[in-house]
Formats: C-alpha cells, sequence, structure tokens
C-alpha cells in the first residue's frame, strides 16, 4: 500500500471520529479534572483567554444542534490540525 | 453533551512555574525540531502530518473509566513510536496549541505545563520504555507490540507524575501533595489501559500494510514476520 494510500485514510478516518464518533465520547469529567474535583483543587480554574472562541470547548457558537456543533468543530480541527502539521513536517524533513 | 475539557487550565499553576515549563518545554520543542529534521525521512514526513491529525481526532473520544470519570489519549507514545521520537514531540505539540488556541481546551498560560508533560514526558519516555522492552523481548511481532502496550500504558501515569511535580513546584491550592499524587497516579493508571489499547490496535495496522513505515520498527531492523 502507498504512503498516499495510508495518509488518505488515516484523514479520512480522522475526519469520521472528529466529526461522528466525537458525539458519543464521555461527558464525564477526564482524569485531571476528576481528580480536581476529588481533591479539591478544581476551583483554582480560570477561564482560558480563548473561551469565548467560537469553536470553545470543542462546540460551534450558534448551532443548537449539539450533533451538529461538535461535529462541525470535529473537522475544522481536524483541517487546522491538517494544514498545520503537513505544512510543518514538509518544511523540516530531510531532503 | 460536552467534550469535558482535557488539559491543564489557567490557574491550577502558578504563573512563575508555568513560565518555568513554557522555558523547557520550549527547549524540546527547539531539540525537537533540530532532531526531527535529521530523522524524519521524505518519505515517511506525510505520516507525520496524519500523526497530528489522528491524535487531534482521537483526543475528542473520551472513553469512560470506572467511578464516573472518563480518559483520553494522549497519543505521545503512538507518535513516538510510529514516526519517531522528535517527530512525536512535535506532532503532540502541534495539537496541544490548537487545542488552546482554537478551543480553549488548556490554558495560555498553561500551555508549557501541557506540552512538558504530553509532548516531552509522556512521548520521550515512551520511546525509552519501547526501546528498552523491544531489546528484552523477542524480536518478532508480539514482542513488538507487547513493548509497544507497555510504553504507551507506561507514558500516562508518567504523565500524571509529571503533573504533580508541577503541582508540587506551584500548585496554587493549598493542598498536600500525597493526595494528589495518589489521585493523579491512581486514575491515569486506569486510562493507560485504553492508550494502550488504542495505540497498539493503531501500531499494529500499520505494521501490518507497511511496516517499513513504523520508525520504531524501521529503526531496530527486527523480524517483524509473524
Amino acid at each position: 500500500m502507498s504512503t498516499k494510500r495510508i495518509v488518505q485514510i488515516g484523514l479520512v478516518l480522522s475526519l469520521f471520529v472528529a466529526a461522528f464518533v466525537s458525539f458519543y465520547a464521555s461527558a464525564n469529567p477526564d482524569g485531571l479534572e476528576f481528580v480536581a474535583e476529588q481533591v479539591g483543587f478544581l476551583d483554582t480554574a480560570k477561564d482560558s483567554a480563548t473561551g469565548s472562541s467560537p469553536l470553545a470547548d470543542y462546540g460551534l457558537t450558534g448551532f443548537e444542534d449539539e450533533r451538529l456543533s461538535v461535529g462541525i468543530a470535529g473537522i475544522i480541527g481536524v483541517l487546522l490540525t491538517a494544514v498545520i502539521s503537513f505544512g510543518l513536517f514538509t518544511l523540516i524533513k530531510k531532503r | 453533551m460536552k467534550i469535558p475539557t482535557l488539559h491543564i487550565p489557567d490557574g491550577f499553576i502558578s504563573a512563575p512555574v508555568s513560565l518555568l515549563f513554557l522555558v523547557i518545554s520550549g527547549f524540546f520543542v527547539f531539540l525537537a525540531l533540530r532532531g526531527a529534521k535529521k530523522q524524519l525521512d521524505e518519505k515517511v514526513a506525510p505520516l507525520a502530518g496524519l500523526a497530528a491529525v489522528f491524535i487531534f481526532a482521537m483526543q475528542m473520544i473520551n472513553f469512560p473509566v470506572a467511578a464516573g470519570t472518563s480518559g483520553h489519549l494522549i497519543g505521545g507514545a503512538l507518535a513516538a513510536i510510529l514516526i519517531g521520537p522528535w517527530a512525536g514531540v512535535l506532532a503532540v505539540t502541534v495539537v496541544l496549541i490548537v487545542q488552546a488556541l482554537v478551543f480553549a481546551d488548556g490554558g495560555l498560560t498553561a500551555i508549557g505545563l501541557n506540552v512538558f508533560i504530553m509532548s516531552v514526558l509522556a512521548t520521550l519516555g515512551a520511546w525509552y520504555l519501547f526501546r528498552f522492552f523491544q531489546k528484552i523481548f523477542p524480536k518478532n511481532r508480539i514482542g513488538f507490540l507487547t513493548a509497544t502496550a507497555i510504553a504507551s500504558y507506561l507514558s500516562v501515569p508518567i504523565s500524571a507524575l509529571g503533573f504533580t511535580f508541577q503541582f508540587a513546584l506551584g500548585g496554587t491550592a493549598a493542598i498536600t501533595l500525597d493526595k494528589v499524587l495518589i489521585a493523579m497516579v491512581g486514575v491515569h493508571s486506569v486510562i493507560g489501559i485504553g492508550e494502550a489499547i488504542i495505540t497498539v490496535l493503531t501500531i499494529s495496522a500499520v505494521l501490518s500494510v507497511r511496516k517499513d513505515l513504523v520508525f520504531g520498527a524501521s529503526k531496530l531492523k527486527v523480524s517483524l514476520v509473524r
């Protein structure tokens, strides 16, 4: 299988996961947040300076439908990460 | 439904200690840029790009863990074994920067803290553990994947230890350290199972189609015939 083919399959799989599967992710607090709450330092967290980002907390502002909101956020995140990472690694690879 | 915040927010750790880790992480990213230039072959560069994308997507999938908590992939072990430790550091760092800047996940002042425990500790830690176990295990597919499983599993409690260390240096809450240590390592020792499963499945899939693309395999010239 060509590298190009593997990358294509990987990208489609990543888009699928970020766009559709993400809706079914567990909404329980993750390990760090859980510990912070249990042990008692969660209240020291401050809102992020990017907290008013239209994509804050993996939801697109203005979309009531959560499936749509998180799905679109996921697609944008995958595309954005792809542009940056493919750009970066193309720049630094051995020539 | 809301994806839980995954990373260290602003405020947990004091500003000076956050700054200290920004400097330390910056140094490692500098080393990684230099190292990746030497390690990253033209043919695997697209795979490195994909690694960051795949880690971003997989981090959105929090899996439930006992007692009302959840875990998610770090991806450092996966990246290190698949594309090499230095390119791996860069891939995870790209993900963390996108998450902090665009998704408000992980505080902006905490970026150095997050990069240190997940890009540096988890990724490089997993790589050296992987190399260690790879050498003592049989040089076949099972040995390779067992080394992958152990290294990726341990990378999660190692990250948790890293956070505890940061908390010891600059935690803003007045809480005794042993409580943080026990809770962090305890919970993440369970979450590590998920990390190991996802990492082994992914590495195993790439090994099956193109073992020459797996950095950890090409480097060690192991025979991966079943």
